[in-house]
């Protein structure tokens, strides 16, 4: 099909797709590879790499760093994904409303998408998180708070230039109900751009939760690669690989996803030249 | 010895274009004080053809064999920095698109003085000076040094673009497709200038068009193109009057002559009556103000059934919303409009729904009327799959129609992106007609194609017209088009009908000054 | 013309505060249990006459408009409430270590925008050559790397392998420079910090400027601007820059917010005393009144600094009307 040959067209696409599907892999079989969990403390602290038994060493308290890596894609994946469905959702619904009906609704909605822009919604995530008290939850539905706004701005600047479009006046002279040209017309021709910025979302949900955990907001009974690196400051001066491999491991998941996110935009969009 | 001579241009496309020559060995000569134009349809390559002489080719097109002699000299063995010198100085170049051709964010006082100063040491103040006194010439003695493009009108910005270009007396002015994108009557104002300055400053003129009526009016010789090829050239009387290539012969046939004027129907009861239709414009937004624009002012008329209305007038002059309110593609503010009794202007969206049958319509942009991820089927069996009718009988009435209009079955699984212009206005037609409407309203349906595809949608719509006995409103700015194919002709200007009547009548008696103002500014008009 | 355009800013720029102080009253009430435990915090609770004076003070037997009335009164007096943990009062805390956020993100913002300015439009002269390549791989990189862990693998690099520069704090302890020794010793401790925040946006200004160029050199003005007969220089300079300005301006304003997220992380790593490290604190400690005064008094600057680059952006593009 044209969409497969257009989407992995650049080599880079090709790179991200399959380190991507790696990582999936990796997060779902975690439980299977390992006989013990991430928390639990099997070895002496601070082994390099290579020890026998620690393929990436043990961290600060002698928790195993290649088990903590591979539950960490889990906790990643999980809060990347969900927050940005959950912000998708919410924004592709509100979007279309907005950009399709116009007037109050829109002018609301194009007031609180610029509240959300300006106001700096790191700082509000803290408060969100800390007062919702640090879960899982607390942190995907955190994220997918704060990161709506811009899904639904660019859906309602779709929608807004879709409804004048021609041939949706065309399906309203012909006698098209509302909900029909919606969901025919105008979304088919909406959704590319949304596909493409999805990807770069999951990207930035996960540098988001990252930083959460980094500053002690993740849940407290999970092991995600922010907190692994967290934990491990006091060693960082002797111990790098206790602070590298894990954020290694959130580069290389978030440039795979970026270019995602670009191969999508290529079969996409197959008419723009940059 | 010719001012400019072009010899045996060779210009070449990028790889993946429709064709690797955008230009093939042409030829032309520019003498002095002549004004030569290059007509041609799109893709012709008369516009690339203007920018090699410039040196102002894009990116990837290069020309790649022949001469351009100027004044003697070859401009295509210049160095980059002797081409620099002489554009603005010796040769100036005007475009079609004022607008996008002014710097948004520079003051036009800036924009003038800056030509003049590139060239001559002269300072800031004089250069605001000399930018003053050439406005003055254009007659823009209103417009301030000052201004932004964004606050002068279409023929104001293209005044300060001739304006601009004529500001160091250059040998030779290329203008490509300078009125195009502007109303007829400014177009005629501002081809006057061009002429009267021509003639004021001993000045070549190279005008690129696709407008034979334009040619006919200002051109000493032509030179037609087709496919990157010259295929007729020499002096403008000879080559309207007696062409000798098909092709020129198919062009100039194929204008729009504004004298095959139709009779008026007889009278009969009218099928469609609308009766003080207004509309007004204001952007309702929470913290703004926005300006109230009225555009449709009580307007009222008659269509009657196998009759064509044209409605003619410049931009903002309401005809498009007066289509859109007659759909209800907009609610009317005030004012009737009856569809054989039915009052459908205030009906509610479900009471209306089942009436939509009968009253269909063409619309304007070929490319953005179609659904792009739809197959062409799909897009026909949209209107009566909304009418809840069976599919099976939808496909075939489909392909029927797609038969009447001049194209095959076979298109029915393809997607709008394999289709010409031309094409997909005939699709366009089709998906009107799916659902046997009796009225048709035709919203500036030609005036995005090509002149001789052009005639050939006319026909079409005249012929669905006649066979279906449809009532059809006619959208135009251009008159010439009005006088083919209307029974009755309406102008409309600021949201008002000006004067309507008998098409013959309009054209051999205007009554009002605005009409007689719009014929009078018909390119070709004066000199057939 | 232009001064209604910078009323209706200001008017907006009020309304934002005003829905801030407004979300910061309702998130305290929507914590399960009594608002005066929210804001005493984990170990205010405990002390029962505090909690009585908490009581009082934001009048919870009250009915909720009067609250909220009680509450946008001390806000707007520039009463932030008080810290339990530090026995003080939250605006003065923060007030002190304002400054030293302000001179970090200043620092960031203009080595962000100066040096992607001009790597972007350097990659946009030469669209597809190798320079151009190099920004773009660059710029993903930056958008990939988590801001915390950069900042980390900095000191790693230039404070404990190649000890170059100063890891932590603004200044030299116990070292007691004054006047312009002063000055070089903070600007040393700025630099790391410093330039780990503001890689981020130096890609993404980058790519902006790129891009913008790249579209602008595109229109037709840019055209008519070398059939004038302008040099090459003039043409990028006068016409391509100068419009490509316009998206930058507006990119700015976003910036901002997003930069105060940064500071948290950056200063954090590099126990810079600024705001940053303060609302880390705050969240260690589950010093709520903190937390949210610093969500306040940020939301508030940084919606002060939309507005002056509104202002910038009318000045920028004259077609931006009023209202």
């Amino acid at each position: 099909m044209g969409f497969a040959r257009r989407f992995f067209a650049r080599p880079a696409t090709v790179f991200g797709s399959v380190v991507f599907l790696i990582i999936v892999i990796i997060a779902l079989g975690s439980p299977l590879m390992f006989a013990h969990g991430p928390l639990s403390i099997v070895g002496m602290p601070l082994l390099p790499p290579g020890s026998p038994g620690f393929l990436a060493g043990s961290d600060v308290i002698g928790r195993d760093m290649a088990v903590g890596l591979a539950y960490g894609a889990r906790i990643s994946l999980l809060v990347g994904i969900s927050s940005t469905c959950c912000a998708v959702g919410i924004g592709v619904l509100l979007g279309a409303i907005a950009g399709y009906y116009g007037g109050a609704v829109d002018d609301l909605l194009m007031r609180m998408t610029e509240f959300f822009q300006i106001i700096p919604a790191f700082v509000l995530l803290m408060v969100l998180v800390a007062f919702m008290q640090p879960s899982l939850g607390s942190a995907v539905i955190g994220i997918a708070l704060i990161t709506w706004p811009q899904v639904a701005r660019v859906v309602r600047g779709q929608f807004l230039s879709l409804r004048s479009r021609e041939f949706v006046e065309a399906a309203r002279v012909i006698g098209m109900g509302d909900a029909r040209i919606i969901f025919t017309q105008i979304l088919p021709n909406a959704l590319p751009p949304i596909v493409v910025i999805s990807s770069m979302m999951v990207g930035n949900a996960i540098l988001t939760e990252s930083a959460l955990s980094f500053l002690g907001l993740g849940d407290p009974n999970l092991m995600s690669w922010g907190s692994m690196i967290g934990s491990s400051r006091v060693a960082m001066w002797v111990a790098w690989w206790t602070t590298v491999l894990p954020g290694l491991c959130i580069v290389i998941t978030v440039l795979a996803l970026n270019f995602i996110g670009d191969g999508l935009n290529d079969a996409l969009n197959p008419r723009r030249r940059r | 010895m010719p001012l400019v001579s072009i010899q045996n241009l060779t210009v070449s496309l990028p790889s993946g274009a429709d064709r690797p020559l955008a230009v093939e060995n042409a030829s032309l000569e520019i003498g002095r004080k002549e004004i030569v134009c290059i007509v041609g349809e799109s893709g012709s390559g008369k516009s690339i053809t203007a920018h090699a002489v410039m040196g102002l080719l894009p990116r990837g097109v290069a020309a790649t064999g022949g001469a351009i002699l100027f004044d003697g000299v070859d401009l295509l063995k210049q160095p980059a920095e002797g081409m620099r010198k002489r554009r603005g100085r010796d040769i100036a170049m005007i475009f079609q698109d004022p607008m996008a051709a002014l710097n948004p964010v520079v003051s036009i006082g800036k924009q003038v003085s800056e030509q003049i100063r590139a060239h001559q040491p002269v300072s800031e103040k004089e250069g605001l000076d000399r930018a003053a006194s050439l406005l003055r010439d254009m007659e823009l003695k209103d417009v301030a040094l000052g201004a932004y493009p964004h606050q002068l009108s279409g023929g104001q910005r293209q005044r300060v673009m001739i304006a601009m270009a004529l500001s160091l007396s250059p040998k030779l002015l290329i203008a490509d497709e300078p009125t195009t994108a502007l109303d007829v009557t400014t177009q005629a104002q501002i081809l006057k200038l061009i002429k009267h300055l021509q003639a004021e400053r001993d000045m070549s003129v190279l005008l690129i068009t696709h407008d034979f009526g334009i040619v006919a009016d200002m051109a000493d010789s032509v030179a037609v193109m087709r496919q990157g090829r010259i295929v007729e050239s020499g002096a403008t009387r000879q080559v309207l009057d007696r062409p000798c290539d098909p092709y020129t012969q198919s062009l100039i046939a194929a204008v729009p002559k504004g004298d095959s004027l139709l009779p008026p129907m007889p009278e009969t009861e009218p099928l469609v009556r609308v009766r003080g239709l207004s509309k007004r414009f204001q952007r309702t937004r929470l913290f703004s103000r926005a300006p109230v624009a009225t555009a449709l002012d009580e307007v009222s008329l008659t269509l009657k059934r196998g009759e064509t209305l044209g409605v003619v007038g410049e931009s903002g002059s309401g005809k498009s919303t007066l289509a859109r309110c007659m759909i209800r593609l907009l609610d009317p503010d005030a004012g009737e409009v009856l569809l054989d009794g039915a009052d459908i202007a205030h009906m509610r969206a479900s009471v209306l729904r089942p009436l939509r049958r009968r009253i269909q319509m063409v619309f304007q942009d070929p490319f953005s009327s179609l659904n792009p991820r739809q197959t062409i089927g799909d897009i026909l069996i949209a209107g009566p799959k909304a009418h809840g009718e069976d599919l099976g009988e939808a496909r075939k009435h489909a392909a029927e129609m797609l038969q009447l209009v001049g194209l095959t079955p076979q298109c029915l699984r393809r997607l709008p992106h394999e289709f010409s212009g031309g094409q997909r206005q005939r699709i366009g037609v089709a998906r009107a007609l799916m659902l046997r409407p009796e009225v048709l309203i035709a919203d500036e349906p030609v005036s995005a194609l090509d002149v001789t595809v052009q005639a050939q949608v006319l026909k079409l719509l005249d012929d669905v017209r006649r066979q279906m006995n449809l009532a059809m409103l006619f959208i135009t700015h251009d008159m010439r088009v009005a006088a083919e194919i209307c029974h009755r002709v309406m102008v409309m200007r600021h949201g008002k009908i000006v004067e309507q009547g008998p098409t013959r009548q309009i054209f051999a008696a205007p009554s009002s000054d605005y009409t007689k103002a719009l014929l009078a500014a018909i390119p070709g008009r004066q000199t057939q | 013309m232009k001064f209604s355009y910078i009323a209706m800013r200001l008017v907006k720029t009020v309304l934002i505060t005003a829905a801030v102080v407004l979300l910061s009253f309702f998130l305290i009430r929507a914590v399960p249990g009594d608002a005066a435990t929210v804001m005493a915090g984990q170990a205010g609770y405990a002390d029962e006459a505090y909690m009585k004076g908490l009581r009082a003070e934001y009048g919870l037997d009250q009915p909720l408009p009067v609250q909220l009335w009680r509450y946008v009164e001390k806000v707007a007096q520039g009463d932030l409430g008080t810290s339990y943990v530090r026995r003080q009062p939250v605006t003065a805390i923060i007030l002190e270590r304002l400054p030293n956020t302000l001179l970090l993100d200043a620092f960031a913002l203009l080595v962000a925008a100066a040096g992607g300015i001009w790597l972007g439009s350097m990659a946009a002269r030469r669209p597809g050559s190798a320079g151009d390549s190099a920004v773009t791989v660059l710029a993903m990189l930056f958008y990939a790397v988590p801001q915390f862990w950069l900042g980390m693998m900095m000191v790693l690099v230039f404070a404990v392998w190649f000890p170059l520069l100063p890891p932590f704090g603004i200044e030299t302890m116990g070292a007691d420079y004054t006047g312009l020794a002063r000055v070089g010793d903070v600007v040393q401790h700025m630099i790391l910090p410093g330039m780990t925040l503001a890689l981020y946006f130096l890609a993404s200004y980058a790519r902006l400027t790129r891009t913008a160029m790249i579209d602008v050199a595109d229109q037709d003005f840019v055209k008519t601007a070398r059939a004038k007969g302008l040099t090459e220089r003039q043409v990028a300079r006068r016409h391509i820059l100068r419009n490509a300005l316009i998206p930058l301006v507006t990119y700015a304003g976003l910036q901002a917010s997003i930069l105060v997220g940064g500071s948290v992380l950056v200063e954090n790593v590099f126990s810079w005393p600024g705001v940053g490290t303060l609302a880390f604190q705050a969240v260690q400690g589950r010093d709520n009144p903190l937390l949210l005064g610093i969500f306040i008094v940020t939301a508030v600057l940084v919606s002060l600094f939309n507005l002056i680059t509104d202002i910038a952006y009318s000045i920028v593009d004259p077609r931006v009307e009023l209202g």
